[in-house]
């Protein structure tokens, strides 16, 4: 299943370091991040709860990039 | 400006307010006497006000294991210069920086904007006619099948078919096209065409998510995230670049003065071993300032933004930024024959050795034909264009396989193939024209043929000539059509091949023919109307469908979607992808060169530390500006 989500960050940088914090969250099976658009583009596992997995991938983004924030 | 800016902003003003008398107080310009020990803590107000946020950072990704960022950098680079009595140095450096990221976030900011507002062809409400009257609604809560009311100059809201009324329509918000097309009842709409001169009626026929007008905007804004190879490699770059330097930094550093200590070369020349290695830290530190390889990585993404929108406003719609990348380098194109090059149409061409008028014998056979329903006489009466009077047609007769006889104002008139002809006694001459021949006989007298065939579209013959001059070598015709006519079309139009009598199977193992002989020289892109040629789409380095307005088969099989039937659009497509490729080259090259020099005059001493911040803003705002220049390509 794909989602589209909207987020904040400040720089190219980041997105990417957010974009990488993402895929290697449980649950994720792909995602991209534009900085562009400002939008976070993931694949969920099958089965997978998709507000768990979304609330961790929030954390781990916010772990690498403290500024940053996605519109869950 | 948002929020976050605004507070920013202040905090570099304030901070800035500060750091100026100090800086002339500690060089002695103004002076003033000031115990150190005050000055040094006067100098951490600004530091502090401006950099409090670059140091929280920096300590965060250390407690994250994020140890190698841009805050790291900055933080290890002024707090440093601090240490080793540079305070003007390490404060001006932090101001600078967040003057630099300041911009940095503007002119992003502004970028994203001015490309989201130009791609922006949905429109914000819609006249909903409801049992009240007209009501100013959402699109979002119009449902299929209501009526709409939409006045002249306001951009239709949804997708729809006309009820009542008659307008012009202006579609370059989708096509790029400026010039208007005529609709009436019956007529089909699209969402974001302007109406310009009637008032009409409309009953809609989709919702407002799956309009055209959004679904172009959702690709579009799709294409963004699909990264091109660039952005990859400057994403792995920017992620191995920044421990590299810091490694870099430390190393310079350390060994040098170590060896000069060692070996005491150069020795002499500083005037203490403390001075020696605050020498050499300092290079280090500035060194560290330098390498934030943020131009790179943030204009590299706009770029290819810029270009996605400004194609997009051309009625070009390229479905990624990889095949942003892949068009730039096509060399060879490949077209379908009917529908892409030609009209796809049945038309009458030309009308040969005819003793009579070409319209009188226009008018013979359309009357003959009037009620005969196959294609071949829809054209024939299209080529009259008149009236056609059934009563005065008599004494019909249809005979397969032949044509048609009919006694038309009292005259015996047969219409059809060499075998009619033959029948009715009338001596034919064969044509060399490729194409359908129909030949015409009054009273068994011959009286010329006409020929129908696949009109060319206006622009293909200066369409090929247009990629030429774009640098393609190789312009081939695949169509399933007679070997003839595919010869006549491809002599007509200017094209280097053709393969013609191809079944569809056969188009897919041509192109890959065709992929093998262009394997490292260019790519190979497909030119199709989309519909039934989605193997060969996707065979291809990059599938490009033609008038896919509304045709939802070809914007899934295609990379590129060309929003009108116009084949000068191809050469276009392929000009605009090159000069947003050559931008990005030359950012890479520019921010790459510049950083690399001031770090070798960082390490040989030369630059220092406000050198380099100015050399690194400088550098990124060129960057930012040469990005922009993508969006601009309505003169291409």
């Amino acid at each position: 299943m794909k989602k589209s989500y909207k987020i904040e960050v400040d720089c190219a940088n980041c997105a990417n370091q957010m974009e990488d914090a993402a895929k290697k969250t449980k649950g994720v099976k792909d995602c991209t991040v534009s900085f562009m658009t400002l939008k976070m583009k993931v694949e969920f596992e099958d089965g997978a709860d998709t507000d768990a997995v979304m609330k961790e991938v929030r954390a781990n983004c916010k772990k690498v990039e403290e500024d940053c924030e996605i519109f869950l | 400006m948002n929020k976050k800016q605004k507070k920013l902003l202040l905090r570099i003003i304030i901070a800035a307010v500060f750091f100026i008398p100090l800086y002339l107080i500690s060089e002695d310009i103004v002076h003033v006497e000031i115990p150190k020990i005050a000055l040094i803590i006067m100098f951490l107000i600004p530091y502090l006000l401006v950099g409090y946020d670059i140091l929280r950072k920096a300590f965060k990704g250390i407690c994250n294991r994020q140890v190698f960022d841009e805050n790291f950098l900055m933080a290890v680079a002024t707090i440093g210069a601090i240490v080793l009595g540079e305070y003007g140095e390490g404060v001006a450096v932090m101001l600078l920086y967040q003057v630099g990221e300041l911009f940095q976030s503007y002119a992003v900011g502004k970028s994203r904007r001015n490309i989201t507002e130009l791609m922006d062809i949905r429109p914000d409400y819609a006249n909903l006619e409801t049992e009240d009257g007209i009501e100013k609604v959402d699109p979002d809560e119009v449902e299929i099948g209501s009526i709409i009311v939409v006045k002249p100059g306001e951009k239709i809201p949804l997708d729809g078919v006309i009820e009542e009324g008659s307008s012009s329509l202006n579609t370059s918000a989708l096509t790029g096209e400026s010039k208007p097309r005529e609709v009436s009842e019956g007529s089909e709409v699209l969402s974001g065409s302007i109406n310009m001169t009637g008032v009409l009626r409309v009953r809609t026929t989709t919702e407002f998510d799956d309009s055209t007008a959004s679904k172009i905007l959702d690709l579009v804004e799709n294409a963004a995230s699909r990264k091109s190879k660039s952005e990859n490699f400057i994403s792995k770059f920017a992620k191995y670049y920044t421990p590299i330097v810091c490694c870099a930094a430390l190393a310079l550093a350390v060994l040098p003065p170590l060896f000069i200590m060692l070996t005491k070369l150069g020795l002499s020349g500083y005037e203490s071993v403390g001075a020696l290695w605050i020498n050499w830290v300092l290079r280090a530190c500035t060194f560290l300032v330098i390498s934030c390889p943020c131009a790179v990585v943030i204009s590299i993404p706009l770029s290819f933004f810029a270009g996605l929108g400004g194609a997009s406003k051309q009625g070009i719609l390229i479905k990624g930024s990889n095949y942003l990348e892949t068009l730039s380098q096509v060399k060879t194109v490949a077209f379908d024959k009917t529908g892409t090059i030609t009209k796809g149409n049945f038309a009458v061409t030309a009308v040969h050795h005819s003793p009579l008028d070409d319209a009188e014998l226009l008018e013979y056979t359309a009357l003959a034909e009037c009620h005969s329903s196959h294609p071949i006489s829809r054209s024939l009466k299209d080529a009259h264009g008149k009236y056609i009077d059934p009563a005065r047609v008599s004494e019909v007769q249809e005979i397969s396989g032949h044509g048609v006889i009919a006694k038309v104002d009292g005259k015996d008139v047969a219409v059809g193939n060499e075998k009619l002809m033959a029948r009715v006694g009338a001596e034919y001459q064969p044509c060399s024209h490729a194409g359908t021949i129909i030949h015409v006989a009054l009273d068994g007298v011959y009286c010329g043929h006409i020929v129908i065939s696949d009109e060319l579209k206006e622009n293909s013959k200066e369409a090929m000539q247009a990629l030429r001059r774009a640098g393609v070598t190789k312009t081939v015709m695949l169509t399933g059509d007679a070997r003839s006519v595919a010869e006549r079309v491809a002599q007509d139009v200017g094209l280097t091949d053709y393969r013609a009598e191809l079944l569809p199977a056969d188009k897919v193992s041509c192109v890959e023919e065709l992929l093998g002989e262009c394997a490292g020289n260019g790519r190979l892109a497909f030119v199709g109307d989309g519909i039934n040629d989605a193997p060969v789409l996707s065979r291809a380095d990059i599938g490009i469908a033609m008038g896919a307005l509304g045709s939802d088969a070809a914007i899934e099989a295609a990379d590129v979607v060309l929003m009108d039937d116009d084949p000068l659009k191809i050469a276009k497509a392929i000009r605009i992808s090159r000069k947003c490729i050559g931008i990005v080259k030359q950012n890479i090259a520019f921010a790459l060169g510049v950083k690399l020099i001031c770090l070798v005059l960082a390490a040989l001493g030369i630059a220092n530390m406000w050198v380099a911040i100015i050399a690194d803003v400088g550098v990124m705002i060129l960057a930012v500006l040469n990005a922009i220049r993508c969006l601009f390509v309505k003169k291409i």
